[in-house]
């Protein structure tokens, strides 16, 4: 038996982002649960978050990103053989957002799964699209993170509401330009199933639920050495990179990892601020949005990590297209 | 340790965590409604006060402690038993 030909590198060759139309501020918040602007900016940093309109699917918003990602790589559907979406908010558990993206984007017939590592999945879904790459198993991989956070979300529930919204990050992975380049670099990932309690959906009839106290101890504490060591194993000090884009949990999560990151003047993503908690969308839409306004530019160095339920984590150094 | 000196290094702590004046923090000041405290400043805190005074303060305990004077004493304690 032969195996696959091997490539020696991957990297990202295009983003694409989709945020869905209706904007929800604070003030509309405010407007129908007790709780008010400054009370939702205090404790987590948001101004206002999107939210899919009510027929408007996990695959909808994924096939809007991934179609963009392949526009900015320059790519036909045809180039693409692979297609993961990372997601963790689907309607349902079959069928999965990946195919019916594929066959929807015009892809012909490419593996097709999607992954479940919550907000830490994008940074999975990076792993897997660059191994799928380098071992020979996929040429050119469409990686999605895609959530409708509000389907699973108790509108009324104002520790939950005000955090998490809806939207889509899409890359295209292939190979590396040289045989020298590394695009994606070694990822650090890990899981404390000990905590599985801290956040989840308890069944089918249930909505989204997190021990807000727990999740921020383990996120302030346990996460910047994962993200120091991603930088380490990258051969790359944190003052180096240009941005650091962190899974937009919380910006007071995101400001307590940067400080103890040791990267001071290097740009944090804050999505977040008007954008909200969308999972494993959020570090893709984050890392799209920054390298359309020209904030990081090719080929430079950034730092993701994601983070969340299972509890699971994943940080690595990859070089933007 | 005196609680007068876990006193002053949960001041400092307050005031470096949450912006709280020093001179507000007495013991029968509550975290919450009069210090202006909020849920995840607590967090920050408890992790300031366990590195400070080398004891563990686990969330479930972290909701009882309603005042400055309840975390003294707590502190205290959890030292005695260290």
């Amino acid at each position: 038996m032969r195996i696959s030909p091997a490539v020696p590198g991957a990297r990202i060759l295009g983003l694409g982002e989709y945020q869905p139309a209706t904007v929800v501020t604070n003030a509309d918040l405010a407007a129908r649960m007790d709780t008010s602007d400054e009370w939702i900016r205090t404790r987590v940093g948001i101004r206002s978050r999107r939210i899919a309109g009510p027929t408007e699917s996990v695959a909808d918003m994924a096939v809007i990103a991934g179609g963009k990602a392949l526009a900015a790589a320059g790519l036909d559907p045809t180039d693409v053989d692979l297609v993961i979406v990372a997601t963790c908010t689907m309607p349902s558990p079959i069928p999965h957002a990946a195919a019916q993206v594929a066959a929807r984007l015009g892809i012909p017939a490419p593996g097709a799964y999607d992954l479940n590592a919550a907000c830490a999945g994008f940074v999975y879904g990076l792993t897997a699209a660059a191994s799928a790459v380098t071992s020979g198993a996929a040429n050119r991989v469409l990686l999605v993170g895609a959530e409708k956070l509000s389907d699973w979300v108790d509108r009324d529930d104002r520790s939950t509401a005000i955090i998490f919204a809806d939207g889509a990050g899409a890359a295209v992975v292939g190979p590396a330009a040289t045989e020298d380049e590394v695009g994606i670099g070694p990822v650090v990932w890990g899981s404390t199933g000990e905590q599985v309690d801290l956040i989840r959906i308890a069944d089918r009839n249930s909505y989204l639920w997190q021990e807000g106290q727990a999740v921020f101890r383990w996120a302030t504490t346990a996460l910047a050495p994962v993200a120091v060591e991603a930088c380490r194993r990258a051969g790359i000090a944190p003052t180096d990179l240009a941005a650091f884009v962190p899974h937009q949990a919380n910006l007071r999560i995101i400001e307590a990892i940067a400080r103890r990151l040791g990267a001071a003047g290097v740009p944090v993503a804050d999505d977040i601020v008007d954008a909200g908690n969308t999972s494993s969308a959020s570090i893709p839409l984050a890392l799209a949005r920054m390298a359309a306004r020209g904030d990081v530019r090719p080929g430079d160095p950034v730092l993701l990590l994601g983070f969340g339920a299972g509890l699971t984590y994943a940080g690595q150094v990859v070089l933007c297209p | 340790m005196a609680n007068e000196e876990i006193r002053e290094g949960l001041a400092e702590i307050l005031e470096e965590v949450a912006g709280v004046q020093p001179d507000d923090v007495s013991e029968d000041k509550t975290f919450t409604d009069d210090l202006d405290v909020d849920s995840l400043s607590m967090v920050e805190i408890a992790l300031a006060a366990e590195e400070r005074f080398g004891v563990k303060i686990p969330d479930d305990e972290l909701a009882n402690l309603k005042t400055v004077g309840d975390a003294v004493t707590f502190i205290e304690k959890a030292k005695a038993a260290a």
